[in-house]
């Protein structure tokens, strides 16, 4: 293959993908994220290539496989196009149906069709449903349309015009100026303005210079920039080269999890195309610039997201990080100027040198811009993956993307900016979210989780549980983090099992604002957020655990007890054959059942099984 | 130059010195546990943090490069709680085991545990139940990880001073702990400690220990001897430490200007001066009795002069080149060139020989 000499050849390129892909007649776009993946995408799609085949229309009809369309929800999920019918979770056995009736007939299928929970009415087209109508899918915006995996889809949808932009009508300093215009700041969780970033490793007077790509996402439940890895690697790789061509740097590397085995797989394959096509390598695209860029797979642990550390790792040494200044920009990877922004962010700047700074700028709020991508988790109807404007409110986020909380429960709280945020109530649910207000609130952007808690959720249980994750990933460098986090955890532990004594609330209090002012790094000095900002919205529930013994949301075991309601019990028997441990007795259509709480270990089996509803949780220990 | 305040008074300082640095030779106490002179700094103990007035944040004096402009604070309300609440952390995660320990009154936790007058940390109190095992299947360095307060300073010793890699710091979070290769012990043959006891001189605690000396004084018990190392032709500088006459341990100097500046030594050096106090160590000249065949003591005065009528018996029968003279690497230079000397000038023979070739 020819390698691209000039932009006049990639123009051409991008001509001939975008006239072959608008040849085809039909082409059907499958989910093929990880979410889609558990959900069983590959099965249909091994099913929709055999029946491609057996019925002879593998030229006409092209089945793609996409990254992540963020609907994890509803997968596997499957868009015919041109037409646009949008179905959600399809079965292999919905296949042969799909083929005959939508694609060969462009007839519909109602029971594979999304039918809102509001309204029950079925929706034909993604765009009209309110999961995608509400968002702003920018960085998102082809995830869904092209296959990670070919090079020409992404010249298909201009892929590589930002880089023939900024390495040919620009200058390194315009560049940054365009990005610091733009009002772009990291995605990763520091938001720094991204240009500010750029600026400071360009003016280093230092060769060589690095730029890395930080994919070490590790907040759990959190998935943003795998989906872009997976989905879309060339536009991150193509960020990646603008930045590099601005600071003025020839080797890049990307430091993604090996537990990320589609993302690594992707980004491989689009590097090893890149260097194909020459748009890897030396003089690239004529220009005289030279990058290429190497993968470094992590290990998992949680702190290597940390940039230091993930650069201790880079070099070989045990991820650990250490104290800034200096910053990576003057002493980064082996000491050289460093520039490291994480995947989201390399992600949106393409987009901003091909459209401008003010178009990105006209999206969002004062001092956030843009897009925003979240992991919609928790208590919420439409969980998945969102790309919304900063600036829209959490309640828009819950109710018209997230479609409410299920059964009918009420929303409570909502944790953003992973292990490390802060809990933010109900009543705070109209705040903009942007980074300022995130963190006005006691929470922060974070990378982008957001987990959506209801009525049933216990809030110290909540704080523990974050908690106990960020205290089992700290590298154990610093005492606070170290320690301070083990000793909060204990005390937690104690207040959940009703050993919580007068003086908790305000030595937990204490001791998390000491670890925060004296950690050495960004996990420590997060960490005791979910704590506090529980502590500040629901200290009344941590009250009720220490003085009343009780978990008023019915969580904690020691701290509820199971009861029978006499009225309602049947004695139809069900709950005895279901426990455990023979806590309940009773004669079948006897009297009503009786639970022994000092046996009872409150599994929850007897509460599912029991029909009438007969058996209650209540907050306390039973005298 | 950079124009800094400290304190309230301004100073100009060199812009390449960190805060402590620049602090201590101004005369500001900041204290510290990870940071030694000898050694990187990586501001992991938290201890010596200072107060930037301008951004508000708290930031480690040992890893941080005075800026003009800058403007700090060593000292105060905000700080103290801090470093407290530091070290009552390292405390409630430590013995109270003062009484019995090796270290006792030459540690530097103990020192600022009574600084901030810490007699019972919060967070629990002292550590009751050890969570590690110590690790002394050597014959010449003990690890008690639960008295470790992982700063580290082993480790950049290790790598930084004397290159071996022999330990790392191995886990994660509150398990983590320091370990040789392969979760075994310094003295396995996967380890690559060379026992230069360069981690124990610099452990901060009683963490580390020479397993020798256990039981034989606290250091201040201890009479100190500064010495050269009699066993080559480096002449390290050493530290004996003796106790009613005897040598029970060889500690490190820092100083500028010797032939080990930063406290280095092998282990010879370090661990090999039981022969002083041997048994069987020769402290006067023996001859032989030709008779009975058994050595018997002498004085310098009988036994040179046995040597003297020899030497001349030799040479007036055999001639000089008879002779031969090997010396040795042990010795100094000036030991060495008087023989050279002996042998040619006063015997007559060029055949000397030294045994430093190795």
């Amino acid at each position: 293959m020819a390698k691209i000499a000039s932009p006049r050849d990639l123009t051409q390129y991008q001509k001939q993908a975008k006239a072959a892909r608008d040849k085809i007649e039909t082409f059907i776009t499958m989910c093929g994220g990880t979410g889609c993946e558990g959900s069983g995408c590959r099965e249909v799609i091994n099913e929709m290539d055999r029946k491609l085949a057996e019925k002879e229309l593998q030229e006409s009809i092209s089945l793609k496989v996409t990254g992540c369309q963020g609907f994890c929800e509803k997968g596997p999920l499957m868009v015919v196009r041109p037409a646009g019918n949008f179905y959600c979770n399809i079965q292999p056995d919905d296949v042969e149906e799909i083929i005959e009736k939508t694609v060969l007939k462009g007839e519909s299928i109602s029971r594979l069709e999304y039918q809102d929970p509001k309204t029950e009415e079925k929706i034909l087209k993604e765009e009209d449903i309110p999961f995608y109508q509400n968002q702003e899918r920018v960085v998102f915006k082809n995830n869904g349309f092209i296959s990670p995996t070919s090079i020409e889809d992404y010249f298909s949808v201009d892929g590589y015009s930002g880089l023939v932009e900024a390495l040919f009508n620009m200058s390194q300093e315009e560049i940054i100026e365009e990005v610091i215009n733009s009002g772009l700041r990291g995605r990763g969780g520091g938001g720094f303005p991204t240009g500010q970033k750029w600026r400071f490793t360009y003016q280093e007077d230092s060769d060589p210079k690095y730029v890395i790509c930080n994919s070490d996402e590790g907040d759990p439940g959190a998935y943003m920039d795998r989906s872009i890895l997976e989905g879309n690697p060339h536009l991150v790789l193509e960020g990646m080269m603008i930045g590099a061509y601005a600071i003025g740097s020839s080797q890049g590397f990307i430091y993604v999890r090996a537990e990320y085995p589609l993302a690594v797989k992707h980004i491989n394959i689009a590097i090893e195309q890149a260097r194909e096509w020459g748009l890897l390598g030396d003089d690239i695209l004529g220009s005289g610039f030279n990058f290429d860029v190497e993968i470094m797979e992590g290990a998992g642990a949680f702190i290597c997201g940390e940039e230091t550390a993930l650069m201790a790792s880079i070099e070989g040494k045990r991820g650990m990080p250490r104290p800034k200044p200096p910053f990576p920009a003057t002493s980064g990877l082996w000491g050289q100027p460093t520039n490291i922004n994480n995947v989201e962010t390399f992600g949106n700047v393409p987009l901003i040198i091909k459209n401008g700074a003010d178009w990105f700028n006209s999206i969002g709020t004062e001092n956030s811009k843009g897009s925003k991508i979240f992991s919609l988790v928790g208590k919420v109807n439409n969980t998945g993956l969102i790309e919304v404007p900063m600036g829209i409110t959490l309640r828009e986020i819950v109710f018209d993307v997230g479609g409410g909380i299920p059964g009918g429960k009420e929303v409570k709280a909502v944790q953003s900016g992973g292990p490390s945020g802060g809990c933010i109530p109900k009543d705070l649910l109209d705040i903009p979210v942007d980074f300022d207000r995130l963190s006005e609130v006691g929470s922060i952007m974070g990378s982008g989780g957001l987990v959506v808690m209801d009525e049933d959720t216990c809030m110290v249980d909540v704080a523990k549980f974050f908690l106990d994750f960020t205290q089992d990933e700290s590298c154990g460098e610093c005492p606070p983090c170290r320690i301070g986090t083990r000793r909060m955890l204990e005390i937690l532990n104690r207040i959940t099992s009703g050993e919580g004594k007068e003086g908790d609330i305000e030595l937990l209090k204490r001791l998390g604002e000491d670890i925060i002012d004296t950690s050495l790094c960004g996990l420590g000095q997060t960490a005791p957020n979910p704590v506090i900002s529980t502590i500040q919205y629901f200290k009344d529930e941590y009250e009720a655990h220490i003085y009343d013994k009780a978990c008023p949301a019915g969580v904690c075991q020691d701290l509820i007890y199971y009861n029978i309601i006499e009225e309602e019990c049947r004695a139809c028997d069900r709950c005895r054959r279901v426990c455990p441990v023979e806590a309940i007795e009773g004669e079948p259509g006897g009297d009503p059942y009786i639970l022994y709480d000092d046996i009872c270990i409150r599994c929850g089996n007897c509460i599912e099984e029991c029909p009438f509803s007969a058996i209650e949780i209540i907050p306390g220990q039973k005298e | 130059m950079a124009e800094i305040s400290i304190n309230g008074s301004s100073y100009q300082v060199d812009d390449d010195r960190t805060i402590l640095s620049a602090a201590r030779e101004l005369g500001y106490d900041i204290p510290t546990l990870c940071h030694h002179s000898v050694i990187s700094d990586c501001g992991a103990c938290r201890v010596c943090l200072i107060e930037n007035k301008k951004s508000g944040n708290l930031m480690p004096s040992c890893t941080t490069k005075v800026t003009d402009g800058m403007v700090i604070e060593t000292e105060n309300k905000r700080l103290r709680r801090a470093r407290k609440t530091v070290i009552e952390l390292l405390l409630s995660d430590h013995p109270n085991d003062c009484m019995t320990c090796e270290a006792d009154g030459n540690c530097e936790l103990q020192d600022l545990a009574y600084e901030f007058g810490i007699d019972k940390p919060a967070y629990g109190g002292f550590k009751e139940e050890p969570r590690f095992t110590i690790e002394r299947d050597n014959p010449f360095i003990e690890h008690d990880p639960d008295k470790c307060i992982l700063c580290g300073r082993c480790i950049r010793v290790d790598q930084e001073v004397q290159c071996s890699d022999a330990i790392e710091f191995v886990e994660r979070g509150f398990a983590a702990k320091v370990g040789a290769a392969l979760k075994k012990d310094l003295g396995d043959e996967d380890s690559s400690c060379v026992f230069c006891g360069q981690c124990v001189e610099i452990c901060p605690t009683g963490a580390l220990s020479y397993a020798p000396s256990l039981g034989e004084g606290r250091e201040y018990q201890l009479k100190k001897t500064e010495t050269t190392c009699g066993y080559c032709g480096v002449g390290c500088k050493l530290e004996l430490k003796s106790r009613d006459n005897r040598v029970v341990e060889a500690g490190s100097i820092y100083r500028d200007n010797l032939p080990n500046p930063d406290g280095e030594a092998c282990v010879k050096g370090r661990f090999g001066y039981e022969f002083i106090d041997h048994p069987d160590r020769l402290s006067r000249p023996l001859i032989k009795d030709k008779e009975s065949g058994e050595f018997k003591e002498t004085d310098w005065e009988e036994a040179l002069d046995y040597v003297v009528d020899n030497f001349r018996r030799i040479k007036r029968e055999h001639g000089a080149e008879a002779f031969g003279a090997l010396c040795s690497a042990r010795c100094s230079n000036e030991d060495n060139y008087l023989i050279q000397k002996l042998m040619r000038a006063a015997i007559g023979t060029h055949t000397i020989d030294h045994c430093a070739r190795l």
